[in-house]
């Protein structure tokens, strides 16, 4: 007699969801809903939220300073999107700010043409992402202890760089990369929007995207397909270092100066939680660089509504932690089987004669 | 040698050569006093890393230590200057609201499925902002239990002290080290760290376990808060902001593996002690800056973690003999 129990295989993750079909479909989603909330809501406290004027040419409004202070984390959620779709994470992004934008004030305020300060500074930012890099796939290390070690030093390094001292400066090119304008709009919109178009664009009309995907659901077997798993993960976390070099950047700017203990602190956080609001799944596989830009925006309309209602700005951790929490039961395996069940049981009553 | 123990030999001897190496530039630093101001010091970081090896053996991570400690250093501070209530009390409150904290988390890592990182760390919101909630200014805390207890201490031969929150780290630590090696529920976070799903099939009650673990984490982590507020006399909500790091520095400085399964709490306590260490040496130093103690730490987790992969993988294919035999 057969004592095994019967094995019913299903798959470990639930199959990734269908292209979206148009744009009603893609602006149904959660996501956009609780945009709308969030903004309705900021609405309600503050009538004039949707209020834009145009002044000294460029654009001013609560719904302008929405998307540029959000920027910086819309940006490092770029990088961050694509590193937890090949299931990982990276958490050294503060710190790697903090640098990029300590080397950049360093070098403008000991007379290097700025051009040249941002692209070390970038490049400074690859170098790092290179390092987490291939401590995640030469040595093997877990992503989140790879990136730890930059995120306890990095800031170290930074401080070592600007010597402990708050380094401003007062470069016309740093300076326009924080708050000037282009069209109308404030640079940090611009920049992250043309990165997104850029990332998004090289990652859905080339095979990146699927390739990325495939070292996320499962390395081994990405490779066995012939993927070149480090390369691809060498590539995913130099752009991430990139991309959270330029948010350095930014930040340096808007503020027009370096500090390297309090630049970008928590703001790996920030960007991982956009990351998950925008639908990203944790376990690797699915991912939207567009839709953690949305995640982004969504904390930052948080963050603003909480300040013009006047409740003190701590309530944002309560909120944000809230939000978290929210997602995650709405992600999990219950909330799934849920939905399955709904939708599954007309189906199966109108198949069964 | 027991292969296993081979980490923790490897972090035991690295810090008497860097105690050695500092002693011969500083011989100040061979006193019992500045052996029982380690001890002082680090009495928060090294209760809270005790919590912490538990979470990391079981192949997991707890980001939301220091957010723990700040929210109970505040709450202790409200109940006892606002609240009129006996430190002690306070201080059940405190762990009492802890263990809560930790076995919600626990329960969500379990029974949502989500990596611990992430719930942690919504827990790290939670705990921060709720502590600024209660109070964003610091709350200095006068009462005179506060002041007997800073007081209280045993004087060794050389004028070392070992304070009472110095002695609460070592009954910590010796509670972490029973814990871990005798008896069923460390042996349950052993099997855990292997594998989640052997452990299920040998019969380890999984939720049981992960909800119990990350309770001890808080609860831990609660203690390191009360005896922050012993240390600082104040509740402070942005207090011991990052010592979640510190704390995962010490115990993979510690020898337990990231990837949970293998480990000693005694580790831990030599992890802690070589961050006092390099804490210690700077501030002999002089000349060295602060951010020198980040840079050191950083570089110390790195050696750390390629060490465990060299003695790791270099002693893999002989596993399965070992274990035979």
């Amino acid at each position: 007699m057969n004592t095994r129990p019967p094995v019913f295989p299903s798959p470990a993750t639930p199959p990734p969801i269908a292209r979206p079909a148009g744009w009603a479909s893609v602006l149904l989603r959660p996501q956009f809903m609780a945009l709308l909330a969030v903004l309705a809501v900021n609405w309600v406290l503050f009538p004039g939220f949707f209020n834009i004027t145009w002044q000294d040419g460029r654009l001013f409004g609560s719904l302008i300073d929405v998307l540029n202070r959000g920027a910086p984390v819309a940006i490092l959620a770029i990088g961050m999107t694509a590193v937890i779709a090949t299931k990982g994470v990276d958490l050294s992004v503060g710190a790697v700010m903090a640098i990029a934008g300590a080397a950049a004030a360093v070098m403008v305020t000991s007379g290097v043409p700025a051009w040249l300060a941002v692209s070390v500074a970038l490049a400074a930012g690859l170098v790092c992402g290179l390092w987490n890099g291939v401590l995640v796939t030469f040595f093997d290390i877990q992503p989140i202890i790879a990136t730890l070690v930059l995120m306890v030093a990095g800031r170290g390094l930074a401080q070592l760089i600007t010597e402990g001292s708050i380094v401003t400066f007062s470069d016309p090119f740093l300076i326009f990369i924080g708050t000037g304008s282009v069209l109308g709009l404030p640079t940090p919109i611009v920049l992250a929007t043309l990165l997104m178009v850029i990332a998004a664009l090289i990652v859905r009309r080339t095979a990146l995207g699927l390739l990325i995907e495939a070292v996320g659901v499962n390395r081994s077997a990405a490779r066995f397909a012939g993927i070149s798993a480090r390369t691809l993960l060498l590539l995913v976390y130099s752009f991430a270092g990139f991309c959270a070099a330029l948010s350095g950047l930014i930040v340096a700017g808007d503020i027009r100066g370096a500090d390297a203990n309090n630049a970008g602190l928590w703001l790996e956080l920030d960007a991982i939680l956009a990351v998950v609001i925008g639908g990203t799944s944790l376990l690797g596989g699915r991912f939207s660089i567009p839709m953690s830009v949305l995640g982004a925006v969504i904390i930052q309309a948080m963050n603003t509504g909480i300040l013009i209602s006047g409740f003190s700005p701590e309530f944002n951790l309560v909120v944000k932690s809230g939000v978290i929490i929210l997602i995650l039961v709405l992600q999990s395996p219950y909330a799934a089987r849920l939905v399955q069940r709904k939708s599954a049981a007309p189906t199966s009553k109108g198949r069964q004669p | 040698m027991n292969r296993s123990l081979r980490p923790l030999a490897a972090t035991a001897i690295i810090f008497a050569l860097a105690y050695a190496a500092a002693i011969w530039q500083f011989p100040g630093l061979w006193s019992t006093r500045v052996l029982g101001n380690f001890l002082t010091d680090n009495a928060f970081l090294g209760i809270a890393a005790v919590g912490m090896t538990f979470v990391i053996l079981s192949g997991g991570i707890d980001l939301s230590v220091g957010a723990v400690i700040g929210f109970t250093t505040v709450l202790v501070a409200t109940l006892i200057m606002w609240g009129g209530l006996h430190p002690l009390v306070a201080f059940a409150i405190a762990l009492g609201v802890a263990a809560a904290f930790g076995a919600a988390m626990g329960a969500a890592i379990h029974y949502l499925k989500v990596p611990s990182f992430i719930v942690t760390l919504a827990g790290m919101f939670l705990a921060r902002g709720g502590a600024s909630v209660l109070s964003p200014d610091s709350i200095g805390i006068k009462h005179a239990f506060f002041t007997t207890v800073s007081k209280t201490y045993i004087l060794f031969p050389g004028g070392g002290r070992l304070t009472v929150i110095g002695g609460v780290m070592l009954l910590v630590f010796l509670f972490g080290i029973v814990l871990a090696h005798r008896t069923r529920f460390g042996s349950c976070v052993y099997a855990l760290g292997g594998s989640e799903t052997s452990a299920a099939l040998m019969g380890v009650p999984v939720a049981r376990t992960t909800i119990l673990i990350y309770t001890l984490s808080s609860t831990l982590a609660g203690l390191a808060g009360i005896v922050f507020s012993l240390y600082t006399s104040a509740g402070y909500s942005l207090s011991a902001v990052g010592v979640e790091l510190d704390a995962i520095a010490a115990v993979v400085i510690g020898g337990t593996l990231l990837t949970g399964g293998y480990g000693f709490v005694a580790g831990t306590l030599i992890g802690v002690m070589l961050q006092g260490l390099v804490q210690t040496y700077i501030v002999f130093d002089g000349t060295l800056s602060s951010w020198w103690t980040k840079i050191v730490i950083g570089a110390l987790l790195f050696m750390f973690i390629l060490l465990q992969r060299v003695v790791f993988s270099a002693t893999a294919p002989r596993r399965k003999v070992t274990w035979k035999a």
